[in-house]
């Protein structure tokens, strides 16, 4: 996973809560076997509407995206992340999120910022009157800013210093391989097995 | 110090804990299925780990299926591709698979627990997240992504930091007519599809407890369209006598210990939750969605809702695009709503009670002029467990169609789907956009319901049925 600091860049606004795992990838999409080439898929449905806020020429090259309340509800499909990565976004900022979603986001060097729905709305008059703002995210001190905003920003403590080292979790937990053997050792005789 | 039955299920599976860093937990069971799971196989392969326990994971085929012609290869080329690879990945790193067409194979979480793997007081995964479902048995059970999938695979652990608890506690018996189904979607629409965020919700109470196993799934089954992570229900009774006798549930000696320790798991009696609900089940009736997210719901005898009665200005925005993607009129009685397809089947209402309720609906009637009707059953067991009741026939001989088991139409990955405008009664969970199909709408009903909207055309419940009977 690569290292996160500071991000700075163009954002979208996206003026709708409860955006779900299916608008951000439909299941069709999920057929794929491999990790990387969702780009395509990014909200693949809303994207056929001219309208839609990524359609604009304004929105080109944005990495970061300033979402409604509820962002990435659903499923668990991990391809809602990759999808957004490599359509280019690097941070979401929102009021809440599914708690699934933020998990695989954290995983995959996604940041997830957490603002006041305030922020949100303050952040979505900037670059709606100025898409050209470039809009700062500074993991370290916890804050975004653009314009003449800068608000500080919700994250776990623990997957800030992960996504500051970028860290790999399973190499962290095979660090204690040994623990994990007593505690197998020790289980109950009648847990099940499958076969 | 009293603790809750989450609480208790957390501790036991605490591998290592550390100030400042999630706890490392225990993974007792992990299920999987094709498509969360073929990009972890790779990070395997790349990072040449193994699959630390073959013996506590089992894969199935679900997602992407057909749920007709299964003799035959899958026609979907990138189906079949996504399918082959799990089957060649289970065969590479020696985890169990139930295949199409082998007498095992459902929906994952169907599975499970009419194996007997799932049991009280475990820690059950699986990159799905209606893996919630499997807390109808007291364990403590949740959806992961792709990285989580690796990651037990790996270790059979994961790294997680501890959820908030939440009582919902339903009070009083459910009325005639009122189903599972309709009570966790009035919970839903109560606490909103981020209420639970951050929280394990714990479903007890009269009501819950006279519930069957098969309905206390389906409640667990949609914690996560209330945000939850997780929902659970203590073991009791009728846990012990559904599992009593499983393939892979305690025998002899092991199951006397067994259940001397589910038994302990129930939450004390002055646990505190971070949270509580209550619900009076005598107010509940059938309830149905009419939006575009399992929140937006309303009895079936309401009408579909003005959005400017909403006070939150989100709900409100949500409420109309809702209605826009819907075509759907405010003002308009549900009942009025008018069908295209009945889709009865899911991890929700894909279980053997949920077809016996929709045939007992169905029985001697017909089904609607240009209404389709289909019904997939949630695993080959339950589908000849059906076929052996003669529910097959009722529901040939009422014009539906009897399908293979599988995900199906609930998220139309295999050829099952909607066409842009169609509109379906759905036993699923989710009603999200283009979820059955793009440009598809869902409702969201209850077994019942769903056969007697199949019956009369529009949105109904067997009570209406009844009514034009007399």
């Amino acid at each position: 996973m690569e290292k996160f600091t500071v991000h700075s860049g163009t954002a979208a606004p996206l003026r709708a809560s409860n955006v779900d795992t299916d608008q951000i990838i439909p299941a069709e999409y999920l057929k794929r076997i491999t990790r990387h080439g969702f780009e395509d898929a990014l909200f693949a449905a809303w994207r056929k509407d001219p309208e839609f806020i990524l359609n604009q020429p304004q929105t080109q090259g944005v990495t970061i995206l300033v979402a409604g309340p509820d962002f990435g509800t659903g499923s668990s499909r991990e391809h809602a992340v990759w999808a957004l990565m490599d359509y280019g976004f690097k941070v979401i900022i929102s009021s809440r999120y599914a708690d699934i979603f933020r998990g695989n986001s954290g995983k995959q060097g996604l940041l997830t910022a957490v603002v006041d729905q305030e922020v949100v709305e303050t952040l979505w008059q900037i670059i709606e009157a100025a898409p050209q703002t470039q809009v700062t995210v500074d993991l370290e001190a916890r804050t975004v800013s653009a314009g003449e905003l800068t608000a500080t920003f919700e994250i776990d403590d623990y997957v800030r210093w992960r996504l500051i080292e970028g860290l790999d979790d399973i190499g962290l937990t095979m660090r204690h391989v040994e623990t994990i053997n007593s505690f197998e050792a020790a289980r109950p005789t009648f847990k099940p097995v499958t076969r | 110090m009293a603790r809750t039955l989450a609480e208790k299920v957390w501790s036991d599976h605490v591998v290592r804990h550390a100030e400042g860093e999630p706890d490392i937990l225990f993974i007792d069971l992990h299920l999987v299925h094709e498509v969360t799971s073929a990009q972890a196989f790779d990070g395997l392969r790349e990072t040449q780990r193994i699959v630390r326990r073959p013996d506590l994971t089992l894969a199935t085929e679900d997602h992407n299926v057909p749920t007709i012609d299964i003799d035959k290869p899958i026609a979907d080329p990138i189906s079949r591709a996504q399918v082959d690879a799990l089957r060649n990945n289970c065969a590479e790193f020696g985890v169990p698979i139930y295949s199409l067409g082998n007498a095992e194979q459902g929906i994952v979480h169907v599975v499970g627990p009419q194996l007997g793997l799932t049991q009280p007081g475990m820690t059950v995964v699986c990159g799905d997240s209606h893996t919630s479902t499997h807390g109808a048995f007291g364990a403590l059970a949740f959806g992961i992504g792709t990285s989580e999938v690796e990651h037990v695979l790996a270790t059979q652990t994961l790294p997680l930091k501890p959820f908030k608890t939440m009582a919902i506690t339903v009070n009083g018996a459910l009325p005639e007519g009122v189903t599972a189904k309709d009570l966790i979607l009035a919970v839903i629409t109560k606490i909103g599809t981020g209420g639970g965020q951050g929280y394990v919700l714990e479903y007890r109470g009269e009501a819950i407890r006279a519930l069957s196993m098969e309905a206390r799934m389906t409640i667990c089954n949609m914690s996560i369209e209330a945000g939850a992570r997780a929902g659970m229900i203590a073991p009791d009774e009728t846990t012990f006598d559904y599992l009593n006798g499983r393939d892979h549930a305690p025998k002899d000696a092991d199951w006397d210990a067994a259940v001397a320790y589910w038994r302990t798991l129930p939450s004390d009696v002055d646990a505190k939750f971070d949270a509580e609900v209550v619900i009076e089940a005598s107010e509940l009736s059938p309830f149905v969605t009419w939006g575009t997210n399992p929140g937006q719901g309303a009895p079936l005898s309401g009408v579909v809702p003005t959005p400017e009665d909403f006070a939150d200005p989100a709900a409100r925005e949500a409420a109309t695009k809702a209605l826009a993607y819907m075509g759907l009129t405010a003002g308009t009685p549900l009942k009025s709503i008018a069908v295209d397809t009945v889709f009865l089947g899911s991890c929700t209402n894909g279980r053997i009670e949920d077809l016996r309720a929709a045939a007992d609906v169905v029985r001697g009637r017909k089904v609607a002029n240009g209404v389709r009707f289909m019904v997939v059953p949630g695993s080959v067991r339950v589908r000849l467990a059906a076929m052996a009741e003669g529910l097959d026939k009722i529901f040939l001989e009422a014009g539906a169609e009897w399908r293979e088991a599988g995900c199906s139409m609930c998220l139309a990955m295999n050829p099952d789907k909607l066409t842009p405008g169609e509109r379906s009664a759905s036993t699923s969970n989710r009603n999200f956009e283009g979820r059955q199909g793009p440009g598809g709408r869902t409702h969201l009903v209850s077994p019942q319901v769903a056969a007697a909207t199949a019956i009369r055309g529009t949105l109904s419940s067997p009570a209406d049925l009844n009514m034009d009977a007399s």
